[in-house]
Protein backbone atom coordinates (compact mmCIF):
# COMPACT_ATOMS: atom_id res chain seq x y z
CA UNK A 1 0.00 0.00 0.00
CA UNK A 2 1.06 3.59 -0.79
CA UNK A 3 1.27 6.14 2.03
CA UNK A 4 -1.32 8.80 1.46
CA UNK A 5 0.60 12.40 0.73
CA UNK A 6 -1.41 15.04 2.99
CA UNK A 7 -1.61 18.60 1.06
CA UNK A 8 1.09 19.93 3.59
CA UNK A 9 3.55 17.38 2.09
CA UNK A 10 2.86 18.37 -1.25
CA UNK A 11 3.87 22.09 -0.38
CA UNK A 12 6.87 21.58 2.21
CA UNK A 13 8.60 19.60 -0.34
CA UNK A 14 7.82 22.49 -2.82
CA UNK A 15 9.14 24.78 -0.67
CA UNK A 16 12.44 22.70 0.04
CA UNK A 17 12.78 22.11 -3.70
CA UNK A 18 12.48 25.78 -4.39
CA UNK A 19 14.77 27.05 -1.59
CA UNK A 20 17.50 24.82 -2.86
CA UNK A 21 17.38 25.81 -6.21
CA UNK A 22 16.87 29.21 -5.31
CA UNK A 23 20.29 28.54 -3.07
CA UNK A 24 21.94 27.13 -6.35
CA UNK A 25 20.68 29.68 -8.74
CA UNK A 26 22.53 32.59 -6.00
CA UNK A 27 25.82 29.92 -5.42
CA UNK A 28 26.08 29.93 -9.35
CA UNK A 29 26.14 33.80 -10.01
CA UNK A 30 28.78 33.86 -7.04
CA UNK A 31 30.82 31.16 -8.82
CA UNK A 32 30.31 32.84 -12.07
CA UNK A 33 32.13 36.12 -10.60
CA UNK A 34 34.68 34.67 -9.03
CA UNK A 35 36.06 32.27 -11.55
CA UNK A 36 37.74 33.68 -15.03
CA UNK A 37 40.90 33.61 -16.59
CA UNK A 38 41.84 36.16 -14.12
CA UNK A 39 40.06 34.70 -11.02
CA UNK A 40 39.43 37.23 -7.83
CA UNK A 41 40.32 35.73 -4.71
CA UNK A 42 37.26 35.18 -1.97
CA UNK A 43 38.95 37.25 0.07
CA UNK A 44 38.56 40.52 -2.42
CA UNK A 45 35.39 39.55 -3.29
CA UNK A 46 33.22 41.52 -0.26
CA UNK A 47 35.51 44.39 -1.23
CA UNK A 48 34.72 44.49 -5.05
CA UNK A 49 30.92 44.46 -3.91
CA UNK A 50 31.21 47.15 -1.46
CA UNK A 51 33.33 49.01 -4.26
CA UNK A 52 30.64 48.11 -6.87
CA UNK A 53 27.58 49.44 -4.99
CA UNK A 54 29.52 52.55 -3.89
CA UNK A 55 29.92 53.29 -7.64
CA UNK A 56 33.92 53.34 -7.65
CA UNK A 57 34.68 51.04 -9.57
CA UNK A 58 38.37 51.81 -9.51
CA UNK A 59 39.71 48.43 -8.35
CA UNK A 60 41.02 45.70 -11.02
CA UNK A 61 38.52 43.17 -8.59
CA UNK A 62 35.31 45.90 -8.74
CA UNK A 63 35.73 45.64 -12.91
CA UNK A 64 35.78 42.38 -13.37
CA UNK A 65 33.55 41.91 -10.88
CA UNK A 66 30.87 44.28 -12.58
CA UNK A 67 31.97 42.42 -16.26
CA UNK A 68 31.29 39.51 -15.23
CA UNK A 69 28.50 40.04 -12.74
CA UNK A 70 26.38 41.55 -15.91
CA UNK A 71 26.91 38.81 -18.05
CA UNK A 72 26.25 36.62 -15.72
CA UNK A 73 22.83 38.22 -15.27
CA UNK A 74 22.04 37.88 -18.76
CA UNK A 75 23.02 34.39 -18.67
CA UNK A 76 20.19 33.92 -15.63
CA UNK A 77 17.56 35.75 -17.76
CA UNK A 78 17.55 34.24 -20.66
CA UNK A 79 18.25 30.46 -19.42
CA UNK A 80 15.04 30.85 -17.08
CA UNK A 81 13.26 32.70 -19.98
CA UNK A 82 14.26 29.62 -22.01
CA UNK A 83 12.90 27.19 -19.80
CA UNK A 84 9.81 28.67 -18.59
CA UNK A 85 8.88 28.96 -22.30
CA UNK A 86 9.50 25.30 -22.63
CA UNK A 87 7.55 24.22 -19.90
CA UNK A 88 4.57 26.57 -21.80
CA UNK A 89 5.28 24.97 -25.12
CA UNK A 90 5.41 21.42 -24.08
CA UNK A 91 1.90 21.98 -22.16
CA UNK A 92 0.35 24.06 -25.07
CA UNK A 93 1.12 21.57 -27.57
CA UNK A 94 0.95 18.37 -24.98
CA UNK A 95 4.46 17.36 -25.75
CA UNK A 96 6.87 16.61 -23.56
CA UNK A 97 9.49 16.59 -26.17
CA UNK A 98 8.58 20.17 -27.57
CA UNK A 99 10.87 23.10 -26.94
CA UNK A 100 10.15 27.06 -27.56
CA UNK A 101 12.01 26.51 -30.82
CA UNK A 102 9.88 23.92 -31.99
CA UNK A 103 7.53 26.63 -33.38
CA UNK A 104 10.12 28.50 -35.43
CA UNK A 105 9.87 31.53 -32.82
CA UNK A 106 14.02 31.40 -33.20
CA UNK A 107 14.46 30.43 -36.59
CA UNK A 108 12.22 33.66 -37.54
CA UNK A 109 14.79 35.91 -35.08
CA UNK A 110 17.81 34.25 -36.95
CA UNK A 111 16.39 35.46 -40.45
CA UNK A 112 16.26 38.71 -38.35
CA UNK A 113 19.63 38.79 -36.83
CA UNK A 114 22.05 37.73 -39.34
CA UNK A 115 20.04 40.05 -41.71
CA UNK A 116 21.75 42.94 -39.92
CA UNK A 117 24.44 41.21 -38.89
CA UNK A 118 25.00 40.47 -42.76
CA UNK A 119 24.49 44.31 -43.73
CA UNK A 120 26.97 45.54 -41.17
CA UNK A 121 24.53 47.09 -38.53
CA UNK A 122 25.51 48.38 -35.48
CA UNK A 123 24.23 45.74 -31.91
CA UNK A 124 20.81 47.82 -31.48
CA UNK A 125 19.92 47.34 -34.73
CA UNK A 126 20.67 43.18 -34.95
CA UNK A 127 18.85 42.69 -31.51
CA UNK A 128 15.84 44.72 -32.69
CA UNK A 129 15.51 42.90 -36.13
CA UNK A 130 16.28 39.46 -34.43
CA UNK A 131 13.11 40.47 -31.92
CA UNK A 132 11.00 41.75 -34.93
CA UNK A 133 11.65 38.63 -37.06
CA UNK A 134 10.47 36.47 -33.94
CA UNK A 135 7.51 38.51 -33.41
CA UNK A 136 6.51 38.87 -37.12
CA UNK A 137 6.93 34.68 -37.11
CA UNK A 138 4.44 34.53 -33.83
CA UNK A 139 2.00 36.59 -35.74
CA UNK A 140 2.37 34.57 -38.77
CA UNK A 141 1.56 31.60 -36.86
CA UNK A 142 -1.14 32.77 -35.05
CA UNK A 143 -3.14 34.27 -38.07
CA UNK A 144 -2.37 30.68 -39.57
CA UNK A 145 -3.26 28.30 -36.78
CA UNK A 146 -5.87 30.55 -34.81
CA UNK A 147 -8.41 28.17 -35.30
CA UNK A 148 -6.54 25.01 -33.98
CA UNK A 149 -5.97 27.23 -31.05
CA UNK A 150 -9.52 27.95 -29.94
CA UNK A 151 -11.35 25.54 -27.90
CA UNK A 152 -14.69 23.39 -29.22
CA UNK A 153 -11.69 21.83 -31.95
CA UNK A 154 -11.74 18.22 -32.67
CA UNK A 155 -9.49 16.32 -29.81
CA UNK A 156 -6.16 16.92 -30.83
CA UNK A 157 -6.84 18.32 -33.69
CA UNK A 158 -5.82 21.99 -32.60
CA UNK A 159 -2.35 21.30 -31.28
CA UNK A 160 -1.04 18.86 -34.24
CA UNK A 161 -2.15 21.59 -37.04
CA UNK A 162 -0.02 24.65 -34.72
CA UNK A 163 2.92 22.09 -34.30
CA UNK A 164 2.76 21.39 -38.33
CA UNK A 165 2.32 25.01 -39.11
CA UNK A 166 5.74 26.01 -36.86
CA UNK A 167 7.60 23.15 -38.06
CA UNK A 168 7.10 24.44 -41.66
CA UNK A 169 7.41 28.14 -40.93
CA UNK A 170 10.86 27.25 -39.74
CA UNK A 171 12.04 25.31 -42.04
CA UNK A 172 11.14 28.26 -44.83
CA UNK A 173 13.15 30.55 -42.01
CA UNK A 174 16.09 28.22 -42.12
CA UNK A 175 16.29 28.05 -45.73
CA UNK A 176 16.37 31.76 -45.58
CA UNK A 177 19.05 31.47 -43.30
CA UNK A 178 20.91 29.22 -45.37
CA UNK A 179 20.87 31.56 -48.53
CA UNK A 180 22.11 34.40 -46.51
CA UNK A 181 25.13 32.61 -45.02
CA UNK A 182 25.51 30.94 -48.67
CA UNK A 183 26.12 34.89 -50.10
CA UNK A 184 27.70 36.45 -46.97
CA UNK A 185 30.67 38.28 -47.15
CA UNK A 186 33.23 35.73 -45.28
CA UNK A 187 33.91 38.73 -43.02
CA UNK A 188 30.49 38.54 -41.39
CA UNK A 189 30.48 34.36 -41.02
CA UNK A 190 31.85 34.20 -38.16
CA UNK A 191 29.70 36.35 -35.82
CA UNK A 192 26.92 35.40 -37.91
CA UNK A 193 27.70 31.35 -36.79
CA UNK A 194 28.34 32.64 -33.42
CA UNK A 195 24.92 33.67 -33.43
CA UNK A 196 23.36 31.01 -34.58
CA UNK A 197 24.64 29.12 -32.23
CA UNK A 198 23.99 31.34 -29.21
CA UNK A 199 26.45 33.36 -27.64
CA UNK A 200 26.63 36.17 -24.04
CA UNK A 201 29.77 37.54 -24.89
CA UNK A 202 28.81 41.06 -25.45
CA UNK A 203 25.01 40.37 -24.54
CA UNK A 204 24.14 43.71 -22.86
CA UNK A 205 21.98 43.13 -19.74
CA UNK A 206 18.88 44.97 -20.09
CA UNK A 207 15.53 45.63 -18.34
CA UNK A 208 13.50 44.58 -20.74
CA UNK A 209 13.94 40.58 -20.77
CA UNK A 210 13.49 40.54 -16.56
CA UNK A 211 10.27 42.26 -16.98
CA UNK A 212 9.05 40.30 -19.96
CA UNK A 213 10.57 36.99 -17.39
CA UNK A 214 8.55 38.10 -14.71
CA UNK A 215 5.17 38.46 -16.16
CA UNK A 216 6.14 35.44 -17.95
CA UNK A 217 6.47 33.57 -14.58
CA UNK A 218 3.41 35.52 -12.90
CA UNK A 219 0.94 33.83 -15.83
CA UNK A 220 2.30 30.55 -15.38
CA UNK A 221 1.98 30.59 -11.90
CA UNK A 222 -1.44 31.90 -11.90
CA UNK A 223 -2.57 29.57 -14.30
CA UNK A 224 -0.80 26.38 -12.80
CA UNK A 225 -3.69 24.63 -11.95
CA UNK A 226 -5.23 25.09 -15.07
CA UNK A 227 -2.02 23.99 -17.04
CA UNK A 228 -2.13 20.48 -15.21
CA UNK A 229 -5.82 20.11 -16.41
CA UNK A 230 -4.56 21.53 -19.71
CA UNK A 231 -1.44 18.99 -20.12
CA UNK A 232 -4.06 16.14 -18.91
CA UNK A 233 -7.08 16.69 -20.51
CA UNK A 234 -6.54 18.86 -23.84
CA UNK A 235 -10.08 19.90 -24.64
CA UNK A 236 -11.94 18.02 -22.39
CA UNK A 237 -10.07 20.40 -19.70
CA UNK A 238 -13.88 22.42 -20.66
CA UNK A 239 -15.64 20.48 -18.50
CA UNK A 240 -13.42 21.24 -15.42
CA UNK A 241 -13.95 24.41 -16.00
CA UNK A 242 -10.73 25.83 -17.74
CA UNK A 243 -11.24 28.47 -20.24
CA UNK A 244 -9.30 26.22 -22.79
CA UNK A 245 -9.51 28.77 -25.87
CA UNK A 246 -7.91 31.43 -23.91
CA UNK A 247 -5.79 29.94 -21.99
CA UNK A 248 -3.88 28.46 -24.91
CA UNK A 249 -3.85 32.05 -26.50
CA UNK A 250 -1.99 32.86 -23.42
CA UNK A 251 0.61 30.36 -23.25
CA UNK A 252 1.18 30.64 -26.96
CA UNK A 253 1.67 34.18 -26.44
CA UNK A 254 3.63 34.37 -23.07
CA UNK A 255 6.05 31.24 -24.24
CA UNK A 256 6.31 33.26 -27.92
CA UNK A 257 7.26 36.44 -25.81
CA UNK A 258 9.75 34.92 -23.68
CA UNK A 259 11.27 33.32 -26.67
CA UNK A 260 11.52 36.11 -28.50
CA UNK A 261 13.47 38.25 -25.44
CA UNK A 262 15.67 35.35 -24.98
CA UNK A 263 16.95 34.78 -28.54
CA UNK A 264 17.22 38.67 -29.12
CA UNK A 265 19.84 39.20 -26.24
CA UNK A 266 21.92 35.85 -26.81
CA UNK A 267 21.01 34.44 -30.14
CA UNK A 268 19.06 30.73 -30.90
CA UNK A 269 20.98 29.03 -27.51
CA UNK A 270 19.84 25.48 -27.72
CA UNK A 271 18.72 22.58 -25.49
CA UNK A 272 17.87 24.84 -22.04
CA UNK A 273 14.04 25.26 -23.39
CA UNK A 274 14.05 21.47 -23.55
CA UNK A 275 16.43 19.49 -21.07
CA UNK A 276 15.65 21.87 -17.99
CA UNK A 277 11.61 21.27 -18.35
CA UNK A 278 12.68 18.08 -18.87
CA UNK A 279 14.75 17.07 -15.69
CA UNK A 280 12.80 18.97 -13.86
CA UNK A 281 9.30 17.09 -14.60
CA UNK A 282 11.63 14.26 -14.39
CA UNK A 283 12.49 14.95 -10.66
CA UNK A 284 9.46 17.06 -9.13
CA UNK A 285 6.97 15.77 -11.08
CA UNK A 286 4.66 17.18 -14.21
CA UNK A 287 2.51 19.40 -11.44
CA UNK A 288 2.67 22.45 -12.97
CA UNK A 289 2.69 24.15 -9.46
CA UNK A 290 6.43 23.06 -8.87
CA UNK A 291 7.30 23.08 -12.34
CA UNK A 292 7.37 26.31 -12.90
CA UNK A 293 9.13 27.70 -10.34
CA UNK A 294 11.52 25.10 -9.98
CA UNK A 295 12.47 25.04 -13.97
CA UNK A 296 12.48 28.64 -14.39
CA UNK A 297 15.27 28.42 -11.35
CA UNK A 298 16.97 25.48 -12.79
CA UNK A 299 16.97 26.91 -16.49
CA UNK A 300 18.89 30.33 -15.01
CA UNK A 301 20.96 28.48 -12.93
CA UNK A 302 21.79 25.68 -15.74
CA UNK A 303 22.50 28.73 -18.32
CA UNK A 304 25.09 30.81 -15.43
CA UNK A 305 27.11 27.43 -14.70
CA UNK A 306 27.46 26.37 -18.34
CA UNK A 307 28.34 30.18 -20.02
CA UNK A 308 31.13 29.83 -16.71
CA UNK A 309 32.24 27.14 -18.49
CA UNK A 310 32.19 28.57 -21.95
CA UNK A 311 34.17 31.17 -21.27
CA UNK A 312 36.78 29.38 -18.89
CA UNK A 313 37.16 26.03 -20.59
CA UNK A 314 39.85 26.98 -23.10
CA UNK A 315 40.54 30.70 -21.48
CA UNK A 316 41.95 33.37 -22.80
CA UNK A 317 39.64 31.73 -25.95
CA UNK A 318 36.04 31.82 -25.33
CA UNK A 319 33.31 29.22 -26.75
CA UNK A 320 30.21 30.38 -27.63
CA UNK A 321 27.40 29.05 -25.15
CA UNK A 322 25.32 27.01 -27.40
CA UNK A 323 28.21 24.74 -27.76
CA UNK A 324 28.36 23.69 -24.30
CA UNK A 325 24.66 23.67 -23.81
CA UNK A 326 24.53 21.17 -27.00
CA UNK A 327 27.11 19.29 -25.66
CA UNK A 328 26.10 18.56 -22.16
CA UNK A 329 22.31 18.74 -23.81
CA UNK A 330 22.43 16.06 -26.26
CA UNK A 331 23.88 13.13 -24.57
CA UNK A 332 21.65 13.86 -20.95
CA UNK A 333 18.60 13.87 -23.28
CA UNK A 334 19.11 10.70 -25.36
CA UNK A 335 19.68 9.40 -21.52
CA UNK A 336 17.10 10.53 -20.22
CA UNK A 337 15.08 9.26 -23.33
CA UNK A 338 16.61 6.16 -22.68
CA UNK A 339 15.52 6.13 -19.08
CA UNK A 340 12.00 7.13 -20.38
CA UNK A 341 11.19 4.45 -22.76
CA UNK A 342 12.64 1.89 -20.45
CA UNK A 343 10.49 2.72 -17.59
CA UNK B 1 -32.68 18.89 -14.65
CA UNK B 2 -31.43 18.76 -18.12
CA UNK B 3 -33.57 19.46 -21.57
CA UNK B 4 -33.26 20.05 -25.25
CA UNK B 5 -35.73 21.74 -27.48
CA UNK B 6 -35.76 20.94 -31.08
CA UNK B 7 -32.32 20.43 -30.84
CA UNK B 8 -30.84 19.08 -33.73
CA UNK B 9 -27.36 17.48 -34.40
CA UNK B 10 -25.11 16.90 -38.01
CA UNK B 11 -22.12 15.67 -38.55
CA UNK B 12 -20.62 16.86 -42.41
CA UNK B 13 -23.87 16.53 -44.47
CA UNK B 14 -25.39 13.68 -42.22
CA UNK B 15 -28.59 15.02 -39.79
CA UNK B 16 -28.32 11.98 -36.97
CA UNK B 17 -30.61 13.93 -34.48
CA UNK B 18 -34.06 15.90 -35.63
CA UNK B 19 -35.84 18.05 -33.82
CA UNK B 20 -34.67 16.23 -30.30
CA UNK B 21 -37.48 17.91 -27.63
CA UNK B 22 -36.19 16.03 -24.25
CA UNK B 23 -36.75 16.21 -20.71
CA UNK B 24 -35.02 14.58 -17.95
CA UNK B 25 -35.00 15.07 -14.36
CA UNK B 26 -33.65 15.11 -11.54
CA UNK B 27 -32.43 11.46 -10.17
CA UNK B 28 -32.94 10.04 -13.58
CA UNK B 29 -30.24 7.17 -15.03
CA UNK B 30 -31.20 7.41 -18.53
CA UNK B 31 -29.35 5.11 -21.36
CA UNK B 32 -28.29 6.02 -24.92
CA UNK B 33 -28.41 3.09 -27.18
CA UNK B 34 -28.22 3.55 -30.91
CA UNK B 35 -25.70 2.12 -33.69
CA UNK B 36 -21.99 3.47 -34.50
CA UNK B 37 -22.26 6.67 -35.43
CA UNK B 38 -25.48 7.13 -35.01
CA UNK B 39 -25.00 10.52 -32.89
CA UNK B 40 -24.50 9.17 -29.23
CA UNK B 41 -21.30 10.41 -28.55
CA UNK B 42 -22.06 14.02 -30.36
CA UNK B 43 -25.57 14.11 -28.48
CA UNK B 44 -23.67 13.69 -25.04
CA UNK B 45 -20.71 16.46 -25.65
CA UNK B 46 -23.52 18.85 -26.90
CA UNK B 47 -25.61 17.98 -23.41
CA UNK B 48 -21.67 18.60 -21.71
CA UNK B 49 -21.13 22.18 -23.32
CA UNK B 50 -18.46 21.00 -25.25
CA UNK B 51 -20.03 21.51 -28.66
CA UNK B 52 -22.80 24.08 -29.77
CA UNK B 53 -25.92 22.42 -30.88
CA UNK B 54 -26.71 23.05 -35.04
CA UNK B 55 -29.90 23.76 -34.32
CA UNK B 56 -32.35 24.17 -31.00
CA UNK B 57 -31.21 24.81 -27.41
CA UNK B 58 -30.16 22.45 -24.36
CA UNK B 59 -31.22 23.62 -20.96
CA UNK B 60 -29.68 23.00 -17.88
CA UNK B 61 -31.78 24.00 -14.83
CA UNK B 62 -33.73 26.22 -16.85
CA UNK B 63 -31.11 28.14 -18.06
CA UNK B 64 -29.76 27.74 -21.62
CA UNK B 65 -26.34 25.74 -21.49
CA UNK B 66 -25.07 28.66 -23.79
CA UNK B 67 -25.29 30.96 -20.38
CA UNK B 68 -23.53 29.16 -17.81
CA UNK B 69 -20.07 30.52 -16.55
CA UNK B 70 -17.67 27.71 -17.30
CA UNK B 71 -17.04 27.12 -13.48
CA UNK B 72 -20.41 26.74 -12.18
CA UNK B 73 -21.31 24.20 -15.21
CA UNK B 74 -18.17 22.33 -14.05
CA UNK B 75 -19.84 22.56 -10.24
CA UNK B 76 -23.32 21.07 -12.11
CA UNK B 77 -22.39 18.45 -14.57
CA UNK B 78 -19.48 16.09 -15.08
CA UNK B 79 -18.08 14.70 -18.53
CA UNK B 80 -16.66 11.12 -18.89
CA UNK B 81 -15.26 11.11 -22.34
CA UNK B 82 -14.87 7.98 -24.46
CA UNK B 83 -11.12 7.80 -24.61
CA UNK B 84 -8.03 9.37 -23.19
CA UNK B 85 -4.53 10.18 -24.20
CA UNK B 86 -2.22 10.42 -21.43
CA UNK B 87 0.95 12.69 -22.50
CA UNK B 88 2.13 13.49 -19.16
CA UNK B 89 2.85 11.45 -16.20
CA UNK B 90 0.66 12.32 -13.52
CA UNK B 91 -0.25 10.37 -10.57
CA UNK B 92 -3.52 8.54 -10.67
CA UNK B 93 -4.18 10.90 -7.81
CA UNK B 94 -3.09 14.14 -9.74
CA UNK B 95 -6.17 13.09 -12.22
CA UNK B 96 -8.57 12.77 -9.69
CA UNK B 97 -7.49 16.08 -7.64
CA UNK B 98 -7.60 18.05 -10.91
CA UNK B 99 -11.27 17.19 -10.76
CA UNK B 100 -11.20 19.20 -7.64
CA UNK B 101 -10.46 22.36 -9.64
CA UNK B 102 -13.95 23.87 -9.83
CA UNK B 103 -14.13 24.07 -6.39
CA UNK B 104 -10.74 25.36 -5.63
CA UNK B 105 -9.45 27.54 -8.48
CA UNK B 106 -8.99 30.15 -6.16
CA UNK B 107 -6.05 28.47 -4.51
CA UNK B 108 -3.46 27.11 -5.28
CA UNK B 109 -2.60 23.83 -3.60
CA UNK B 110 -5.21 21.20 -2.46
CA UNK B 111 -7.14 21.25 0.31
CA UNK B 112 -7.89 18.98 2.91
CA UNK B 113 -11.09 18.57 1.58
CA UNK B 114 -10.49 17.98 -1.77
CA UNK B 115 -7.77 15.29 -1.01
CA UNK B 116 -10.30 13.34 0.95
CA UNK B 117 -12.87 13.43 -1.96
CA UNK B 118 -9.94 12.28 -3.68
CA UNK B 119 -9.22 9.46 -1.50
CA UNK B 120 -12.85 8.09 -1.03
CA UNK B 121 -13.37 8.67 -4.77
CA UNK B 122 -10.53 6.40 -5.70
CA UNK B 123 -11.87 3.94 -2.88
CA UNK B 124 -15.20 3.61 -4.04
CA UNK B 125 -14.17 2.51 -7.67
CA UNK B 126 -11.14 -0.29 -6.19
CA UNK B 127 -8.30 1.82 -7.45
CA UNK B 128 -6.77 3.51 -4.29
CA UNK B 129 -3.96 1.17 -4.53
CA UNK B 130 -3.48 2.71 -7.69
CA UNK B 131 -3.37 6.32 -6.46
CA UNK B 132 0.67 6.58 -6.95
CA UNK B 133 0.82 5.15 -10.19
CA UNK B 134 1.89 7.10 -13.29
CA UNK B 135 -1.58 7.06 -14.89
CA UNK B 136 0.31 6.09 -18.58
CA UNK B 137 1.58 2.64 -16.83
CA UNK B 138 -2.03 1.48 -15.76
CA UNK B 139 -4.02 -1.01 -18.25
CA UNK B 140 -7.30 0.39 -20.17
CA UNK B 141 -9.56 -0.78 -17.49
CA UNK B 142 -7.24 0.52 -14.29
CA UNK B 143 -7.47 3.98 -16.72
CA UNK B 144 -11.33 3.92 -16.83
CA UNK B 145 -11.79 3.23 -13.33
CA UNK B 146 -9.51 6.20 -12.15
CA UNK B 147 -11.18 8.12 -15.20
CA UNK B 148 -14.94 7.25 -13.54
CA UNK B 149 -13.55 8.08 -9.66
CA UNK B 150 -12.60 11.59 -11.08
CA UNK B 151 -15.91 12.13 -12.44
CA UNK B 152 -17.38 11.24 -8.75
CA UNK B 153 -14.81 13.42 -7.00
CA UNK B 154 -16.07 16.33 -9.33
CA UNK B 155 -19.50 15.49 -7.24
CA UNK B 156 -21.85 17.49 -9.76
CA UNK B 157 -25.45 16.70 -9.43
CA UNK B 158 -25.55 15.62 -13.37
CA UNK B 159 -22.98 13.01 -14.39
CA UNK B 160 -22.96 12.57 -18.48
CA UNK B 161 -21.01 9.03 -19.28
CA UNK B 162 -19.48 8.45 -23.31
CA UNK B 163 -19.20 4.66 -22.66
CA UNK B 164 -18.31 3.42 -18.79
CA UNK B 165 -17.94 0.15 -19.06
CA UNK B 166 -15.28 0.20 -22.44
CA UNK B 167 -12.02 -1.54 -21.11
CA UNK B 168 -13.69 -2.88 -17.87
CA UNK B 169 -13.89 -7.00 -16.88
CA UNK B 170 -16.97 -8.63 -16.53
CA UNK B 171 -17.33 -7.34 -12.81
CA UNK B 172 -16.37 -4.32 -12.96
CA UNK B 173 -18.86 -3.96 -15.32
CA UNK B 174 -21.41 -5.18 -12.89
CA UNK B 175 -20.27 -2.94 -10.03
CA UNK B 176 -20.09 0.32 -13.04
CA UNK B 177 -23.77 -0.61 -13.53
CA UNK B 178 -24.68 -0.77 -9.74
CA UNK B 179 -22.71 2.11 -8.85
CA UNK B 180 -24.93 4.36 -11.41
CA UNK B 181 -27.95 2.63 -10.49
CA UNK B 182 -27.21 3.90 -6.85
CA UNK B 183 -26.04 7.08 -7.52
CA UNK B 184 -29.43 7.82 -9.14
CA UNK B 185 -31.57 5.88 -6.82
CA UNK B 186 -29.67 6.54 -3.73
CA UNK B 187 -28.28 10.43 -4.05
CA UNK B 188 -30.61 11.78 -6.41
CA UNK B 189 -28.11 12.09 -9.04
CA UNK B 190 -29.34 12.58 -12.76
CA UNK B 191 -27.44 10.05 -14.88
CA UNK B 192 -26.92 9.75 -18.77
CA UNK B 193 -24.93 7.43 -20.13
CA UNK B 194 -24.04 5.66 -23.34
CA UNK B 195 -23.40 1.90 -23.48
CA UNK B 196 -23.37 -0.85 -25.68
CA UNK B 197 -24.58 -4.14 -23.29
CA UNK B 198 -28.67 -3.93 -23.26
CA UNK B 199 -28.62 -6.20 -20.71
CA UNK B 200 -26.77 -3.51 -18.08
CA UNK B 201 -28.40 -0.78 -19.80
CA UNK B 202 -31.65 -2.17 -18.56
CA UNK B 203 -30.67 -2.91 -15.22
CA UNK B 204 -29.20 0.14 -14.00
CA UNK B 205 -31.49 2.39 -16.10
CA UNK B 206 -34.93 4.16 -15.32
CA UNK B 207 -35.31 5.15 -18.81
CA UNK B 208 -34.02 5.14 -21.97
CA UNK B 209 -33.41 6.86 -25.65
CA UNK B 210 -33.16 5.24 -28.69
CA UNK B 211 -31.05 7.02 -31.67
CA UNK B 212 -31.93 5.95 -35.47
CA UNK B 213 -28.73 8.01 -36.80
CA UNK B 214 -30.89 9.61 -39.50
CA UNK B 215 -33.01 12.09 -37.16
CA UNK B 216 -35.15 9.52 -35.61
CA UNK B 217 -35.34 8.65 -31.76
CA UNK B 218 -37.38 7.50 -29.71
CA UNK B 219 -37.88 8.14 -25.56
CA UNK B 220 -39.40 7.02 -22.75
CA UNK B 221 -39.56 5.11 -19.82
CA UNK B 222 -37.33 2.03 -20.51
CA UNK B 223 -40.29 -0.65 -20.42
CA UNK B 224 -41.87 1.05 -22.74
CA UNK B 225 -38.60 1.78 -25.01
CA UNK B 226 -36.96 -0.98 -24.96
CA UNK B 227 -38.94 -3.82 -26.43
CA UNK B 228 -38.18 -6.00 -28.82
CA UNK B 229 -39.61 -4.72 -32.55
CA UNK B 230 -38.04 -1.20 -31.28
CA UNK B 231 -33.81 -2.31 -30.31
CA UNK B 232 -34.66 -4.25 -33.29
CA UNK B 233 -35.74 -1.23 -35.51
CA UNK B 234 -33.50 0.47 -33.66
CA UNK B 235 -30.08 -1.44 -33.77
CA UNK B 236 -30.68 -2.86 -37.13
CA UNK B 237 -30.46 -6.46 -35.84
CA UNK B 238 -32.92 -9.12 -34.43
CA UNK B 239 -33.10 -8.53 -30.61
CA UNK B 240 -35.19 -11.15 -28.58
CA UNK B 241 -36.57 -10.35 -25.27
CA UNK B 242 -37.20 -12.92 -22.62
CA UNK B 243 -38.75 -12.35 -19.03
CA UNK B 244 -36.44 -13.80 -16.03
CA UNK B 245 -38.31 -12.37 -13.23
CA UNK B 246 -38.44 -9.26 -12.71
CA UNK B 247 -35.78 -8.56 -15.06
CA UNK B 248 -35.51 -8.88 -19.17
CA UNK B 249 -33.20 -10.14 -20.71
CA UNK B 250 -31.68 -9.51 -24.16
CA UNK B 251 -30.48 -11.62 -26.74
CA UNK B 252 -29.48 -11.59 -29.97
CA UNK B 253 -31.55 -13.74 -32.25
CA UNK B 254 -29.34 -14.54 -34.67
CA UNK B 255 -25.77 -17.08 -34.55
Amino acid sequence: MTTPASPLNLRQRAVAIIGGLALLAVASLVLSCAVGSVSIPLADLPGAVLDLVSGTSASLAATLLELRLARALVAFVTGAALALAGVMMQALLRNPLADPYVLGISAGASVGALAALMLMCALWVVDASAFGGAVLISAMLYALARRGLRSGAPAEGGSSVLLLTGVILSSLCMAVVTLMLSIAPESRLRSMIFWMIGDLAGAPLRILPWIVLAGGLLFALRGARALNILAMHAEGAVALGVPVGALRKGLFLASGLLTASAVTSAGSIGFVGLIVPHACRFACGPDHRLLVPAATLAGGAFLVLADTLARTVIAPQQLPVGVVTALIGAPVFLWQLHRLHRA
Amino acid sequence: MIATEQLTLTAGPRTLVQDLTWRVGTGECWSIIGRNGAGKSTLIRTLAGLRAPDAGTVTLNGRPLSGWPLAELAQTRAFLAQARSDAFGYSALDTVLAARHPYGASRYWDGAVDQDAARTALAAMEVDHLARRDVRTLSGGERQRVAIAAMLAQDTPLLLLDEPANALDLAHQASVTRLLASLSREYNKTIIAIGHDLNLAHQASTHALLLMGDGAWLAGPKDDVMTAPQLSRYLAHPIEVLAHGARRIFISSEG
